[in-house]
């Protein structure tokens, strides 16, 4: 069994967090794994993906090929339309639907959407609007991996969890359970 | 005990140094080797065991000072990317005709698709160049098991052996089995001045002697375990698979295609002879230039078919993907979904509050009345000045380069020519071409935008923060045309004098906008905050 996952967004958003977690995860869970980060250049507000793969068995590419991906999870909708071409016929996306916008071309939100919209699987939610509501607006990052959660599949939710106790630990209580409430309403919030 | 560590390829090579018996790290930040230095400089091994570990000025002063650590008996690793090999090479080349003492690795991150570099100039060449051993990990694990084999070659063979990475590697995560440090080396320097001292007399006989080690450096790969010959069904395309190359073969050839992995040079040309007659063609994987591919090519008949990079089986240009494997192998990998429609690059860009803009702003107004005006640009976050909204520079070139194409330009007829350069690229390379424009009296205006960091990588030290002024002076400019202004809106319409001034000065002017890195600042206070 393997999942091949895409983490997109933009420099600053959380998304190498996410990947931290879920790392962490499989590796408790005696997984193998290789996730592959964009450093340098891109942290400057630009785009930035990470290629995460789990799979029971030896994992060779450090890159997701084409038309392979499970999983799409992004924090701005326009960079999750940017990898759909990796996604299989099976794949979801899971996106933030709130776009980040830096470029003066951006394209028509609209438009996005639609585009978003016709895949056959997709999520989407306003997880910066979910943070701020609830009083945990650093957390929005969270909010998404729960919504991805249920389609990681490969991982259970107690999985998840255990493993973002353990990446927040060190930076103390209120920390883990802000993400830990998070991870948790955007569990709820993707019932399908 | 089994000691397993999720790690980067970067820090898989730093612990694989560590524990190789390291007695000192030399280097100078650049994307995508940085992460080797910043790993041992917080590893508490490296702490206890006093391993030195400074961001050195540039490259050639890091290789300089591994060879003096080897020189005194210990275990020496230089990192840069690709293209600091360029500035250390004089040092590269000639360690190889002094030999070595202490184990001398010389770790270069090559960065094929130029994620954030300017040339995919591969670093294989540089090892053939100087005639050392090359080693190319295909994994995180690879990396750091190749380590300690790399020192105890270095020292069997007595040459700097060069460790060859790509962004794949270096920046990518996996599990990996750490083994119990070894011991560091006690101090015991060289001996023979004979072997140091490269006068001609004493050059020609250790040049003849690195000649003559060929014959044991080609043994050697050609035993290398980390060399394997995997033959399958007979006859087809054979498989010549170097570095991460491998990875991408086995992902997606079928698993009785016949491959020759190659992570140790010189290539083992028996291999490639064996694997040529099982087959009846051969493909060569290689990220980077096809360096393997043209030997490969040379060792055959001219009637035998070998296809790679320069015969459009795979893209010339840009790094491996299972994708572009796949076609080579006569394989695609379908997308189940178009691109998208509604998509737009979102290129990186200078951060909001970064004193960089502020320079570009005064500078923008103050040359936009002069359509003559170049301004020479040079490598750092800084370079982003070329992008809108200040498109701004002119040229970027090579670390250093602003000072010294303004000087040329100058030397031309070129008015005004204008350099920017941040503080880190100008003690790397700067300082010397703006010597020769104070020595030439050239007409040259100097912006040396300091964010007292060197931000572009991560913010690591800064070698020359607040003696810039200092080095000036002393490198002969004089102190009226030498000005030290602070970057912020507030400011704008004297550093717009300064500038316009400083134009109009037919000689040299240093001008100096100094403020904080806004990243950097802005981690500090968290700290502060914790």
């Amino acid at each position: 069994m393997k999942k091949d996952i895409k983490l997109s967004g933009v420099g600053g958003q959380g998304i190498l967090s996410i990947a931290t977690v879920i790392g962490e995860a499989a590796t408790e869970a005696g997984l193998q794994l290789k996730q592959a980060e964009v450093h340098g250049m891109s942290q400057r507000g630009g785009d930035v993906q990470s290629d995460l793969r789990l799979s029971t068995e030896p994992i060779f590419s450090d890159q997701i090929a084409t038309g392979q991906a499970d999983l799409i999870i992004s924090m701005e909708p326009m960079e999750a339309l940017r990898y759909v071409s990796y996604l299989n016929r099976d794949g979801w996306a899971v996106t933030a639907s709130r776009p980040f916008i830096n470029i003066p071309d951006y394209p028509d939100e609209e438009a996005i959407r639609g585009e978003l919209s016709a895949l056959p699987h997709v999520a989407m939610l306003d997880i910066e609007a979910i943070a701020r509501e609830n009083h945990i607006p650093k957390s929005a990052n969270m909010v998404l991996l729960g919504m991805a959660a249920r389609y990681i599949g490969i991982l259970g939710a107690d999985q998840l969890r255990d493993a973002i106790r353990a990446v927040f630990c060190r930076k103390g209580e209120q920390v883990v359970s802000d993400n830990l409430k998070a991870f948790d309403l955007g569990l709820s919030a993707c019932t399908i | 005990m089994v000691n397993k560590l999720l790690l980067l390829g970067d820090e898989a090579v730093a612990q694989g140094a560590l524990d190789a018996g390291l007695s000192g790290v030399y280097a100078y930040p650049g994307t995508p080797s940085t992460e080797i230095t910043e790993y041992i400089q917080q590893h508490p091994l490296a702490r206890e065991r006093g391993v030195r570990s400074r961001w050195c000025t540039n490259e050639k002063t890091a290789m300089e000072a591994a060879l003096g650590m080897s020189y005194a008996g210990r275990r020496a690793l230089v990192c840069m990317k690709h293209v600091g090999m360029n500035v250390c090479a004089d040092a590269f080349v000639n360690a190889a005709v002094t030999g070595v003492n202490g184990g001398l690795v010389v770790l270069a991150a090559d960065d094929p698709s130029m994620h954030s570099s300017q040339n995919e100039q591969d670093s294989r060449f540089y090892g053939r160049f100087a005639m050392v051993p090359v080693l190319e990990p295909s994994s995180q694990q690879e990396a750091y098991d190749m380590m300690s084999d790399a020192f105890a070659l270095s020292e069997r063979l007595q040459l700097p052996v060069l460790m060859r990475i790509v962004t794949r590697l270096a920046h990518s995560r996996a599990a990996v089995q750490v083994d119990i440090a070894r011991a560091q080396n006690p101090l015991s320097p060289a001996a023979d001045r004979t072997h140091w001292v490269l006068l001609p007399g004493n050059a020609r006989r250790q040049y003849a002697a690195l000649v003559e080690k060929q014959a044991e450096i080609k043994r050697i790969a050609a035993a290398a375990t980390c060399n394997q010959l995997t033959l399958g069904r007979r006859g087809g395309v054979g498989i010549v698979a170097c570095g991460i190359g491998y990875n991408y073969v086995r992902e997606v050839a079928s698993a009785d295609v016949s491959v020759l992995k190659v992570s140790h040079y010189p290539l083992p040309e028996a291999s490639v002879r064996q694997l040529a007659a099982h087959c009846s063609e051969l493909l060569v994987v290689e990220d980077g230039q096809p360096v393997v591919e043209e030997q490969v090519r040379g060792l055959l008949p001219d009637d035998y078919p070998v296809c790679g990079r320069t015969t459009g089986h795979l893209p010339r240009t840009g790094e491996l993907t299972p994708d572009n494997v796949a076609h080579a192998l006569g394989k695609e990998n379908r997308r189940a979904f178009d691109k998208a429609v509604n998509v737009a690059a979102r290129p990186p860009q200078l951060c909001h509050g970064c004193g960089h803009r502020d320079v570009y702003e005064a500078l923008n107004q103050v040359v936009s009345q002069y359509p003559a005006a170049r301004v020479f640009g040079d490598i750092g976050c800084y370079t982003l000045g070329a992008l809108p909204p200040y498109q701004a520079i002119d040229t970027c070139v090579d670390m250093g380069a602003s000072i010294t194409m303004a000087k040329g330009a100058a030397d031309a007829g070129l008015h005004p020519a204008i350099a920017v350069i941040g503080d880190s690229t100008f003690t790397h390379s700067g300082m010397t071409g703006l010597l020769d424009a104070v020595n030439d009296q050239s007409p040259i205006t100097v912006i040396i935008s300091d964010n007292l960091t060197t931000a572009m990588t991560g913010g690591q030290d800064s070698a020359g923060t607040h003696k810039y002024e200092a080095i000036c002076l002393a490198l002969g400019v004089e102190r009226e045309h030498l000005h030290v202004v602070v970057p912020l809106p507030k400011n704008m319409e004297e550093i717009r004098r300064i500038i316009r001034q400083e134009i109009e000065y037919q000689g040299v002017s240093v001008i100096i906008p100094q403020r904080d890195c806004i990243q950097a600042y802005a981690r500090r206070n968290k700290q502060v905050a914790h």
